[in-house]
């Protein structure tokens, strides 16, 4: 679904992402996973072309992202972020139905599509006319996943989906997207800084650091064959944070 | 009384040049007077001296401007008629030219198309006017008095600071040594003179004060003032189509003494009678003409709500092509900000340039453009308003796109809509508080700015609150002033509306305090 080669971003402080070669297969899910700074939301930024590279390639469903066709692939990945996004001046349904209105669906179209996500996210009803400040974080995540959804994308990127949520609706909203993940089969990238969170979603994690790869696979190959001392450091801290939280 | 108040004389100093011929309109005259009461007895006397000689109807544009406005208008013939002073005539507009004599001074308004009446009978010179008490303390009687004094104040309209025959020639000729000089309005120097906080001005013999008030004039022992005669100018083109026009002008010749014009202007001044009616007054006692038709009277209400419509048609008029060049020009800021930094600079070096000085900028390119310069609709002080408008709105369109969350902006781009469906369905409304905000600012500025137009005859308030500093009457300045605050509260709460029916709830002021 993505190729990448040779991707580099830059930023003036030093900061950036690349150079990344790797593919993402069609209907899997990704986790991507390392410390602030690393660029794992660059690269998830660079995937719909908010960000330009510097240099080297990125092609969707065989397409190059670059900025001549960079709008219509756009609306074949849907994009959810911390926090949702929503448009304050717009009740939910608005931000949800945006898409569709630009591209032209008619009014029964729109309203069986949101009636169709409405129960995959599980939101009632009467919470799509309220404006997003009277949503809680977790209403608003789900209508933002309604938003993503809306023009069934092949692709869906998040970009810590859960951060801003306390554990107990993350805990519910956690299983939530395990489900319809499943149920849609889309090609799913997952930005997190959590191992548990990533492992919960994926069983192929991509950890980053310094904007590489530094190694690829399921929590039991990152935790017993790390490939790197750094890696070792990483999951040893993530577990030690969770045996204390449970503790 | 003044030939042309103080603040008027950047508008009669750089409104050279040529007004374009528009006719007025087809068989009814036009006679205009200068803003200063006086001017607008006599036009008042003029036009029912035409009146009464049957020539209907007659419109009087009264406190329409300076000299050079009056008599610009009148050459391209916005105007027929209207009072002047052969002195003003030499100083002002014929300067530098030999037009020493009456005769040779016609002769040079005959090449402009104009006709010279004979002089109506008073002969208005400038003087010298201290209190009765210092006159007699000091011994004075004459300006040459004035040379032994040099601790006196003096008070000065600006335009006698500044005329050829003004100050400096007098100070020279009568070697006077007073060093504190100040200008002022001639309207303020008499409470200013009263006040003791000058001690001599500049006056005019016909002024009202000079008929009521403990004030003398002082003897020009030296003749230095030239004759300042006033005489009625008209259009020959227009006795030519109306016959009876000279023979009613000509009429009024000698019949207007020094006393009598004094105490009309006093009538008007401190008994508070309205110019038509001293005008009619006159007509009856030295004309033997009596009105057959009551003097048309309009109501207070009647007079506001004719300047309200002038007003508003000053504020719609320039703000609403505001708005629609003031938005995209902050969106451009905003997207753009090398470019926004250039538009931002330009909009305000506008809004720093003295409102007066940009009317009369403006009122010089209409008339090299030659484009109507004055009366309802004057493009001057249309374009002046507009362009005072653009400030607050680009900047506040400006700040209000920059002032959109990154992640929201961020959110639209990655849903793949097209540039101009974001800037319609999601900036635009996110920004629209802000516009709304500079849009308000602009309004209730513009209102307060309109009232300049009276400046050069676009009526609205500014006419009342002119024709009250003239008068020296509190009550007529209000009758501006107020329903110009009202007009600014009104407009306050219309915006009030306005944000209820463009600004998304979530979006409102009052809803993000809360």
């Amino acid at each position: 679904m993505f190729r990448v080669e040779e991707l580099t971003k830059r930023f003036a402080g030093g900061a950036g992402a690349g150079p990344l070669t790797l593919t993402l297969q069609r209907g899997a899910t990704y986790a991507l996973i390392g410390p602030s700074g690393c660029g794992k939301s660059t690269f998830l930024r660079l995937l719909n072309g908010l960000q330009t590279p510097d240099s080297g390639l990125i092609e969707f469903d065989g397409q190059p992202v670059i900025p001549a066709n960079v709008a219509a692939i756009r609306r074949r990945i849907g994009y959810v972020i911390q926090d949702g996004g929503l448009f304050p001046h717009l009740s939910a349904r608005r931000n949800v139905s945006l898409q569709a209105e630009f591209v032209g669906w008619g009014r029964a179209r729109i309203e069986a599509r949101i009636a169709a996500l409405r129960d995959l996210v599980q939101l009632p009803d009467d919470l799509l006319d309220r404006d997003p400040a009277r949503l809680s974080g977790g209403q608003r995540q789900r209508v933002s996943l309604m938003r993503a959804l809306m023009l069934d994308p092949a692709a869906l990127l998040l970009d810590e989906p859960l951060g801003a949520l306390d554990p107990m609706i993350r805990a519910e909203l956690q299983d939530d997207l395990q489900r319809i993940f499943r149920e849609l089969e889309k090609t799913v990238v997952l930005v997190t800084h959590d191992l548990a969170e990533a492992s919960h979603f994926s069983r192929d994690i991509l950890l980053m650091a310094d904007g590489r790869v530094v190694q690829r696979g399921s929590l039991a190959e990152l935790t017993s064959q790390p490939a790197s001392e750094f890696v070792e450091r990483f999951v040893t801290a993530q577990r030690s944070l969770h045996a204390e939280a449970s503790a | 009384m003044n030939r042309a108040p103080g603040t008027l004389i950047v508008l009669a100093l750089v409104a050279g040049g040529h007004f374009a011929a528009l006719p007025a309109a087809q068989g009814a005259v036009t006679v205009a007077s200068k803003m200063f009461t006086e001017s607008v007895v006599l036009g008042e006397i003029l036009k029912q001296t035409l009146e009464a000689a049957g020539i209907k109807p007659v419109k009087h544009k009264a406190e329409l401007g300076g000299t050079r406005v009056l008599f610009d208008g009148l050459v391209a013939g916005e105007i027929d008629a209207y009072v002047e002073y052969t002195g003003t005539l030499r100083e002002e507009i014929f300067a530098g030219q030999d037009v020493a004599t009456d005769e040779a001074l016609a002769a040079a308004l005959a090449k402009r198309g104009i006709a010279m009446s004979a002089p109506l009978g008073f002969n208005n010179p400038y003087a010298m006017a201290v209190l009765r008490d210092t006159a007699e303390r000091l011994k004075l009687t004459k300006v040459s008095d004035l040379a032994d004094h040099p601790e006196l104040r003096v008070g000065l309209s600006n335009e006698f600071l500044q005329r050829g025959d003004g100050w400096p020639a007098l100070r020279a000729a009568y070697r006077l040594p007073q060093q504190t000089v100040e200008g002022m309005d001639h309207a303020l120097a008499y409470l200013r003179l009263k006040a003791g906080q000058v001690d001599f001005i500049d006056a005019y013999a016909t002024d009202a004060e000079l008929s009521r008030s403990a004030i003398v004039v002082l003897q020009d022992d030296l003749d230095h003032f030239p004759r300042y005669d006033s005489i009625v100018l008209y259009r020959q083109e227009t006795a030519r189509a109306e016959p009876r026009l000279a023979p009613a002008i000509e009429s009024l010749a000698g019949t207007i003494s020094t006393e009598r014009m004094a105490a009309m202007n006093a009538a008007v001044k401190f008994d508070e009678q309205s110019e038509a009616a001293v005008a009619a007054q006159f007509l009856a006692d030295e004309l033997g003409v009596a009105r057959t038709e009551p003097l048309p009277t309009t109501t207070i209400a009647a007079q506001i709500a004719h300047r309200t419509k002038q007003h508003l048609g000053l504020v719609l008029g320039s703000l609403l092509p505001a708005i629609a060049v003031a938005i995209p020009l902050g969106i451009v800021a905003a997207k753009f900000p090398s470019l926004g930094q250039a538009i931002l600079a330009v909009t305000g070096v506008v809004q720093t340039i003295p409102s007066l000085a940009l009317l009369a900028l403006l009122m010089t390119a209409a008339i090299r453009l030659q484009i109507k310069t004055l009366g309802d609709w004057s493009p001057a002080a249309l374009i002046a308003l507009f362009l005072y408008s653009l400030l607050p709105i680009v900047r506040n369109t400006a700040a209000g796109f920059q002032g959109i969350a990154p992640h929201l902006r961020e959110s639209a781009e990655a849903l793949g809509l097209s540039r101009w469906y974001r800037l319609r369905r999601i900036e635009l409304p996110l920004a629209t508080p802000m516009i709304l905000a500079g849009v308000k600012t602009a309004a209730v500025m513009n209102i307060g700015f309109a009232a300049l137009g009276a400046l050069i005859g676009a009526g609205g308030y500014g006419q009342p609150i002119m024709t009250g500093i003239r008068l020296n009457n509190v009550g007529i300045i209000m009758q501006g002033a107020i329903p110009a605050a009202v007009l600014a509260i009104v407009v306050q709460l219309g915006f009030e509306a306005a944000e209820r029916w463009l600004v998304a709830p979530a979006l409102r002021q009052s809803q993000r305090a809360a």
